[in-house]
């Protein structure tokens, strides 16, 4: 079951729509599952299909299709990197390589103690601010520099 | 029309159709492997770019419609580079290793390889490697030959009724799946295997035992339900392999049923029999044919058949004309009436027991009703044409006890006890009658239409009908099989008779309207009554008594108070301990005959084996008994023969014996609710192993808000008990069953034992 | 006829904020702050003086605005396909998807003038006789998705969106709506199925959007800046605004200037602009280097190199004849020490990566592409891998059923092209010529 909170809060999005067209929301209830949960689980896939009244299938469909779902444990913290060209040209390799062994683990990985995961990104739409990572797909830190990396993680409890 | 080019050549055509549609048509042949013509239009595989001129790039001709002056090349160089390319991209991750793939020799892409591939691959990186998947016992997944066509994707949404696969993941990682390994359940989930254009899906049970050159092609008709769909056997060895759609747009289209196509691998099944069978001392033993007949002349010969119905005949619904023309000959001969084919019915009425239109006609009507049927399992195939024309036109209402049409736009979907079809029936009859000058002249109907009071359900079904230029109803065979069926029947034919609309019965097997057309079932004559008076002998004729006719008691007895017990038939088991002698027939793939489905269409067909060791067609089972009883008239040569001398009977007059109203009794307390599977339906699909490997556990299913009103939960055990037989059994939630009932499931496990009695006791155990 | 009041810019010389224009005050998203700068008075005199969507069409046509999502398709002609007279609901989309690399302009009109872009859309949907509109906000600039939604509660309280705007009679509701990773779902058919609750798998047109959008109803979509411009439009009239620019590029257009640049940013200037002027305007390439190439467009549109990029003004047509394009003004600046082989590959793994895998030539052949690149940056290249990348290229492009093909063929054709020897050293000597000349 999905719980009391959550239910309010897809029932919120599902106010956008028409009220035929429960589907739509799927994205956000799965965004909501997620950030409560970490990730996202066979059922709890099923649990947000059967709420809108949809095929589990086509909620399988958009939670592999749209590439901030987690569909494995990740870190309490999910740090994703911009690596594409503009944030290329401004060394986001130096900060994947930083954050990689500061972590000690590659992309797609998780700390041991389960702190920490690390996802390689497409881009953010915020170039100007390259390099740039996100925490848990909602928090951006824009001009990064090694420094600053360690100090936004230290402030991570 | 509108005037195009193609190929040079000036077509007149209709507008708002497809390039690849015209080409179709005119048999030019554009290369695809996403586009069918009974699918939506994806235009993912880009393999029909054709060349069009004045425009810049090639466009996809499954979804390109014909427009004035438009100028198709499907042969020029530009086309034949853009499809090459295509095929390029097709090949690079897909293996090349046709001779150990399942689908070589049948293969779509291999064959367009052939024709647009280049002889040597240019792609050296790594290939794409996709893990299989289970998605169940018929359908078996290499899901590395996928070309991502989606084609079995479309197929499950939009013809097999519910999305249960999907694309997952995405670019080059897309993949086929189910939710989770889940296995597919659609009773149509086979088709896939045709559609699947490459070995990505192919037949679990077929799997690796035939190539497809190996196989001869038999065309046939499937004997499970009233369809009639043409189907085509494929045989090596005297041995059906496999069994594939034949296609008959006004019929099947181009798709059958699971069971259609699996059930062949029931036909070999051990239980087979290849010699007759003598019962001695609680043993069978196997004699010839000649010791066989000469017992059967004996015992038969020894009744006075000067005193009329002395022997009790009884076929299924699914013996051929020829097989029913033969008994119905024999029983005369032998002066007994007593001869029917209706084992599951407990109404008789004989009129309006088929379609009442053509099977291509239902969807042409504005607004329909069907009364008492669960045609996902009644009719798996037919159940499509409802689906599709109430998520098109969107005014379809449903009375029914299970609710099974989830994935059907339903404008009223009523589930409820078989014993209150009549209530809404009446009520949507008063609803009628205020809106109309329809009169009744029935004291009785006058009566029983005072007490009701439409509910607003019952009122809108009737405005929908009503407000529609025209409309149909349609009641399930299930009717027929309860009480106040015949009631029921007659209500919904005033109904229909007082808005013009077109009435139905949607018969349940092969051949029940065949038989009904030949009247095999004599007024005021029914099995029930055959098997309740005394008889010295019994002939019974392609049947399970215990699982194909509703009380396995009545039978049972009565095969114990007669002499003699005759049986013919494909198969022995257990229940066939009363009899005496069972003769081995043929199943349906290995005799000719003939079917005449529910639109009345008269459908022959030849055997596609020959028979399975000593065992023979039934109506050369017949015609030779008849010969050794010495009756006369029975010096046939072929079945066509037959056909010919049963086809006359046709012109004798179907006798109406629907006529009085009789008020029902109100009942109370649990009711039983039959609900017979697609695959338990006959003694053949029964025992075709793979459409049974997922079975469940046997339960039974109620209402969660019966199980808390009876104190039940889930899982818990509980004794059923009914005038017929008392089971354990675990009781299963389903808020898919109406309100105060046990659905059990007929024709299977021991909840067939219970019968078809309408009253149930549960006990907790 | 609308305000005209002339504007006397000199063309190309300097910033000119239209969508903007709130950036530099304080609180610069908040209503009041909209409102203070003439906000929401453009929808309430149409409104008020029941201008008709004809006249209001006209107008937009004059300003000479395009789509600035990438096409360029003129949104006056845009506008008037959608059948204003149909019954049922009728849809708005605002593609804020902005996920071409190096594109970040409709971030910062969601951060920092939401109430403009809304204004926008609402005057759109008059116009278009729209009751519903949705924002599609790329997922991954999540604080502005969580802002704009409150711009919309602001924006809902005032009346300035919801039941009878203003009291003036019009309703229209307005609601954002979130990607969650997905390039593709910047185009708009791709979009409108995420929206739907699908897959974000594009469709094939015919029929488009103005006909069957949103649960197939009617539905215009367009990108966040041309919604944006649209209150400035009405207020200043087209001409006004087709003055500001220069011939078939009227008015403004954000650059998004980002990778070897000194301040990399939004600069909003009128159209026809010189690069060089830009380049000036945004602090040089970075670290004193020398320009090698600049992407104008995003990389779905052709590299130019330094001493082409130099000569360009930017707008429409002297974009496209140098051989490229305005795309969403997407300037991505490379120095002197870029490698334009390994610049490739990344690109080419970012289309690999975000093919939706609906068409065979995009599915297979991003992915071939990627692997041959990443062979030659491996050290591992053959001479023919060249002509292999061209010929795999082109057979994607024009092939699919939407532009990701084509967009995943420009950088392997234009790098190649302007930069082959750069290809030719890699596969010759295993690694890159920038290694070799450090």
């Amino acid at each position: 079951m999905l719980t009391e909170t959550t239910r309010k809060k897809i029932d919120s999005e599902l106010k956008k729509f028409p009220i035929d067209q429960k589907q739509s929301a799927i994205i956000a209830a799965l965004q909501i599952i997620q950030t409560e949960n970490g990730f996202l689980t066979d059922d709890l896939i099923a649990l947000a299909a059967d709420y809108l009244g949809m095929p589990k299938i086509a909620a399988m469909e958009v939670a592999t299709f749209y590439n901030m779902f987690e569909l494995k444990p990740a870190g309490k913290y999910k740090i994703s990197v911009c690596t594409n060209i503009s944030c290329a040209l401004r060394e986001a390799d130096d900060i994947v390589c930083h954050l990689q062994k500061k972590l000690n683990i590659n992309f797609n990985e998780v700390t041991k103690d389960s702190k920490f995961s690390l996802k390689e990104s497409e881009c953010m739409g915020a170039c100007s601010g390259a390099p740039l990572m996100t925490i848990n797909n909602h928090k951006m830190h824009e001009h990064l520099t090694p420094q600053k990396v360690d100090q936004i993680l230290e402030e991570l409890d | 029309m509108i005037k195009i080019k193609i190929d040079g050549k000036t077509l007149e055509v209709k507008p708002k159709t497809s390039i690849i549609e015209v080409a179709d048509k005119v048999g030019i042949d554009i290369p695809r492997f996403c586009y069918h013509k009974k699918l939506s239009v994806a235009a993912n595989c880009r393999m029909c770019l054709v060349e069009i001129k004045n425009f810049a790039k090639p466009l996809p001709a499954c979804a390109t419609q014909v427009m004035e002056g438009m100028e198709i090349s499907t042969k020029s160089k530009f086309t034949k580079d853009t499809q090459k390319s295509v095929m390029e991209f097709l090949l690079i991750n897909h293996p090349l290793d046709c001779p150990i793939c399942d689908q070589g020799g049948e293969c779509d892409l291999q064959d367009t390889a052939v024709a647009y591939g280049a002889s040597k691959t240019r792609y050296t990186e790594e290939k794409r490697v996709v893990f299989d998947k289970n998605i169940g016992p018929l359908i078996s997944t290499d899901l590395t030959r996928c070309i991502q066509c989606t084609r079995c994707v479309r197929f499950l949404k939009e013809v097999g009724g519910m999305a249960e696969l999907g694309l997952i993941g995405r670019g080059e990682h897309a993949e086929i799946s189910a939710y989770v390994d889940k296995s597919v359940e659609s009773e149509l989930s086979g088709n896939i295997i045709d559609l699947c254009p490459v070995g990505a899906l192919t037949s679990k049970p077929f799997r690796y035992s035939a190539r497809s050159w190996e196989l001869s092609r038999r065309s046939t008709i499937s004997s499970h339900d009233s369809l009639g769909s043409n189907i085509e056997a494929h045989v090596k060895d005297d041995i059906v392999k496999r069994v594939i759609p034949k296609e008959n747009e006004s019929i099947n289209e181009c798709w059958i049923s699971d069971r259609d196509r699996f059930s062949y691998e029931g036909l070999n099944h051990k239980d087979r029999i290849t010699l007759p069978l003598k019962r001695v001392k609680n043993q069978w033993k196997e004699i010839d044919w000649e010791e066989a007949y000469e017992l059967i002349e004996k015992n038969i010969k020894n009744i006075d058949i000067k005193k009329s119905d002395q022997i009790g005949i009884v076929c299924s619904p699914q013996s051929t004309l020829e097989e029913g023309f033969l008994l119905k000959k024999i029983a005369k001969e032998l002066n007994t009436s007593h001869i029917d084919y209706r084992l599951l019915e407990k109404s008789f009425s004989k009129n309006n027991n088929w379609l009442g239109c053509k099977i291509d006609e239902i969807e042409s009507h504005d607004a329909i009703l069907v009364v008492g049927s669960n045609l996902k399992h009644d009719q798996p195939l037919l159940a499509h044409r409802f689906r599709r024309y109430a998520n098109k036109k969107k005014n379809f209402s449903i009375i029914t006890s299970y609710d099974d049409f989830h994935s059907t736009h339903c404008l009223e979907k009523i589930i409820v006890n078989p014993s209150a079809y009549i209530n809404y029936l009446l009520m949507i009859l008063k609803q009628v009658q205020l809106n109309t000058k329809y009169k009744i002249n029935s004291q009785e109907i006058k009566n029983a239409l005072k007490i009701v009071k439409p509910s607003n359900e019952a009122k809108k079904i009737t405005q929908n009908l009503l407000s529609s230029k025209s409309r149909a109803i349609f009641l399930g065979h299930q009717i027929l099989h309860l009480d106040d069926g015949d009631n029921i029947k007659l209500i919904a034919m005033h109904i229909a008779q007082a808005i013009e609309a077109t009435f139905g019965l949607i018969p349940g097997y092969a051949n029940s309207v065949g038989l009904n057309e030949l009247n095999l079932n004599s007024d005021n004559i029914s099995t029930d009554k055959i098997l309740s008076q005394k008889k010295e002998a019994h002939i019974m004729m392609n049947f399970d008594p215990s699982y194909d006719y509703h009380s396995p008691k009545k039978i049972n007895a009565a095969l114990k108070n007669a002499k003699f017990n005759l049986a013919i038939s494909p198969y022995i088991s257990d229940s066939f301990k009363g009899f005496d002698v069972v003769l081995p027939m043929t199943p349906f793939t290995e005799t000719s005959g003939t079917y005449i489905n529910m639109e009345k269409r008269i459908q022959s067909f030849s055997a596609v084996t020959p028979p399975f060791g000593q065992s023979r067609p039934g109506w050369k089972i017949l015609r030779v008994l008849a010969n050794f009883l010495q009756l006369e008239g029975f010096l046939y040569d072929s079945s066509e023969e037959v056909k010919a001398d049963a086809m006359i009977e046709f012109d004798k007059k179907n006798e109406d014996n629907l006529k009085v109203f009789k008020p029902s009794k109100i009942r109370s307390g649990l009711e039983i609710l039959n609900l017979i599977k697609a695959n338990d339906s006959d003694m053949i699909v029964r025992r075709a192993a793979s459409l049974h490997k997922n079975k469940d556990q046997s339960c039974c299913l109620i209402n969660p808000t019966t199980m808390l009103k009876e104190g039940l939960i889930d899982g818990q055990k509980i004794r059923i008990s009914s005038s017929e037989a008392e089971v354990l059994i675990n009781v299963k939630a389903d808020e898919n069953v109406c309100l105060d009932a046990v659905a059990i499931f007929g024709k299977k496990d021991e909840t067939a034992f219970l019968g078809m009695d309408n009253k149930v006791k549960i006990k907790k155990a | 006829m609308l305000n005209n009041k002339s504007h006397n810019a000199s063309k190309g010389s300097e910033v000119f904020p239209i969508c903007l224009r709130t950036s530099n005050l304080e609180n610069s998203s908040s209503l009041q702050t909209y409102l203070s700068i003439g906000g929401y008075q453009q929808i309430q005199r149409i409104l008020k003086e029941k201008i008709s969507p004809e006249k209001l069409i006209e107008e937009i046509k004059i300003s000479g605005l395009r789509g600035r999502g990438g096409a360029g398709f003129p949104t006056g002609i845009k506008w008037s396909f959608i059948p204003n007279d149909s019954a049922g609901t009728k849809y708005i989309v605002c593609n804020s998807d902005e996920g071409e690399p190096g594109t970040f302009k409709d971030r910062e009109i969601i951060k920092k003038n939401p109430h403009q872009l809304i204004e926008g859309m609402t005057i759109a949907a008059y116009i278009m006789g729209a009751q519903v509109g949705y924002n599609y906000i790329h997922g991954e600039i999540w604080e502005e998705y969580e802002s704009f939604e409150k711009a919309l509660a602001e924006a809902k309280k005032a009346n300035f969106l919801g039941k009878s705007i203003c009291g003036l009679g019009f309703d229209f509701e307005l609601h954002a709506f979130h990607g969650y990773g997905a390039y593709i779902c910047g185009e708009e058919t791709a979009l409108i199925e995420s929206i739907e609750g699908k897959k974000g798998q594009p469709r094939f047109k015919p029929p488009f959007p103005a006909t069957y959008g949103i649960y197939g109803r009617p539905t215009n979509v367009n990108n966040t800046e041309t919604y944006a411009t649209i209150p400035w439009i009405m207020q200043n009239g087209g001409e006004s605004f087709a003055n500001i620019g220069v011939e078939n590029s009227g008015g403004t257009k954000i650059f998004s200037v980002s990778g070897h640049i000194e301040r990399p940013g939004n600069y909003e200037i009128p159209m026809g602009m010189p690069f060089k002027t830009l380049l000036e305007l945004s602090g040089g390439v970075w670290k004193g280097r020398k320009l090698k190439a600049v992407i104008p467009g995003g990389p779905s549109t052709p590299v130019l190199p330094a001493a082409e990029i130099m000569e360009t003004t930017l707008d429409y047509d002297s974009l496209k004849n140098s051989g490229s394009s305005v795309g969403a003004g997407s300037l991505i600046v490379m120095d002197e020490t870029t490698c334009m082989v390994s610049t490739l590959k990344r690109l080419s793994y970012f289309f690999y990566e975000e093919s939706c895998g609906q068409c065979t030539p995009c599915r297979e052949g991003t992915g071939w592409v990627y692997r041959v690149i990443k062979r030659i940056v491996d050290g591992k290249g053959k001479p023919e891998d060249i002509d292999l990348l061209l010929d795999v290229s082109k057979k994607i492009s024009g092939r699919t059923i939407c532009a990701l093909g084509d967009a995943a063929a420009v950088p392997v054709l234009s790098f190649i092209k302007h930069f082959k020897d750069e290809f030719k050293y890699f596969i010759k000597n295993g690694k890159s010529m920038m290694d070799a000349n450090s």
